[in-house]
């Protein structure tokens, strides 16, 4: 058995570590909130183009824009969403799994796969695993705006545009609720069709300027407010997975503390009991 | 019924909904009066004040960045920019995130260096931690 100032330490350490943790679990509950309020104000604009987009699916339009065009797929871009930061569980690790798994059958069909990255996480993994990279996204911060994702969502747009690819997906969290994250891709391009209320047979909307030239605008928009949900919801997931996290690694510290301080009474016990019977064996000699 | 429904939102958050008997807008092509039962209509907006006229008469103002405006009969949406966008800067931005890629791939292997030489302390420390442990007199 090992001797009782050992494990005293070693209970010193954990009790450490546990302080650790906890702090981090409640330091994700806070920014879990917030991160939630965000994905919530981020929705209605989601839902507001995206209704636009529906009507614009129903009017007569002789213009069909590149972004809704279905295209033969000979190279396909993945957009990776990940954390900045570890310690979340498996958040990262089920995104990077989906995306494997998903780019393995895309080569088995002969089709290549670039990547956009978002988030410290992604970056690393990638690099060890290989691949073309289009763009990068890093250091976004606990307030992530529109504003800094607006550059890797034009390379991506422009990639498409120029037929560089076929197609744009996007593997991100979705948040269910704080106790579930899941893994999921979406198709960002081409877009496709949006369902809306029906409207008037025939109507077209009268367009200022030309409709090519607001159509790209419009369905830009549109892929600028997808990645950015997409994004959120991931900041959104990731802060709930640290918090999950770090609670059962808090509750795990606890377990470990109560087996070592058992581990420890038991070590002093057998010490007093020793020390007795020496007393007593001696008293008996003599 | 003489009242139109207006939403105005924006990427980061919502903005405004409710009715109104008027709304002017700064679209593209010139400032637009918007009352209910116009024609449908989708043009983008120029940075400047969207003022809604509620039933009451009262009158909201907002300021926009830019965006789209979409009009239906009985329903003004306009998708707001809440910053000042410029085809330039979207440019730059653009290369800024292409290079952001280069350069991590560029520094990939000084940064696996890193990673081996942190790896390579960790060891060396594990291993000096057990030679004083073999040192110490009492043998722990």
């Amino acid at each position: 058995m090992p001797g009782a100032k050992e494990i005293r330490t070693k209970i010193k350490s954990v009790k450490n570590t546990q302080k650790i943790t906890r702090a981090m679990e409640k330091v994700a509950m806070s920014k879990m909130r917030k991160a939630q309020d965000r994905m919530a104000a981020a929705r209605p604009y989601a839902e507001k183009i995206r209704r636009t987009l529906g009507h614009l699916a129903q009017a007569n339009l002789e213009y069909k824009h590149p972004f809704t065009v279905e295209r033969e797929v000979r190279r396909i871009a993945y957009v990776i969403v990940s954390s900045d930061r570890g310690l979340c569980g498996g958040l990262n690790m089920n995104v990077f799994r989906t995306t494997v798994r998903e780019v393995k059958e895309w080569r088995a069909k002969g089709v290549e796969v670039d990547f956009v990255l978002i988030g410290n996480k992604a970056v690393s993994f990638f690099r060890r695993m290989g691949g073309n990279v289009l763009a990068t996204a890093t250091q976004l911060g606990d307030k992530p705006t529109l504003e800094q994702l607006l550059g890797l969502i034009k390379v991506v747009t422009d990639a498409y545009r120029e037929g560089k690819v076929d197609r744009v997906v996007m593997v991100s969290n979705e948040f269910v609720n704080t106790m579930t994250q899941r893994a999921s891709p979406m198709q960002l391009l081409p877009i496709e069709a949006v369902g809306g209320e029906e409207l008037l047979d025939h109507w077209d909307y009268l367009y200022e300027p030309a409709a090519p030239e607001l159509l790209d605008y419009v369905l830009q928009r549109y892929v600028e407010s997808q990645v950015y949900q997409g994004m959120i919801e991931n900041m959104a997931s990731e802060q709930s997975a640290r918090m999950v996290a770090m609670k059962s690694a808090s509750d795990n510290a606890g377990k470990i503390i109560s087996s070592l301080q058992l581990q420890y009474n038991k070590a002093r016990q057998a010490n007093i009991t020793k020390e007795l019977s020496e007393i007593v064996g001696g008293a008996a000699a003599v | 019924m003489a009242n139109i429904h207006v939403d105005i939102v924006a990427a980061e958050g919502h903005i405004h909904s409710g009715e109104a008997q008027m709304v002017f807008a700064p679209a593209e092509m010139g400032d637009v009066g918007i009352a209910p039962r116009h024609a449908p209509l989708l043009t983008r907006l120029r940075p400047g004040t969207v003022r809604v006229q509620q039933p009451d008469g009262a009158e909201l103002e907002f300021f926009v960045g830019g965006g789209i405006l979409e009009i239906q009969p009985h329903l003004v949406t306009v998708l707001a920019d809440t910053a000042l966008r410029a085809k330039d800067a979207d440019e730059a931005a653009a290369l800024a995130a292409k290079q952001a890629a280069e350069e991590k791939l560029a520094g990939a292997k000084d940064e696996m260096d890193t990673a081996r030489a942190q790896q390579e302390l960790i060891e060396a420390a594990a291993r000096l931690q057990f030679v004083q442990k073999l040192k110490s007199p009492r043998g722990h």
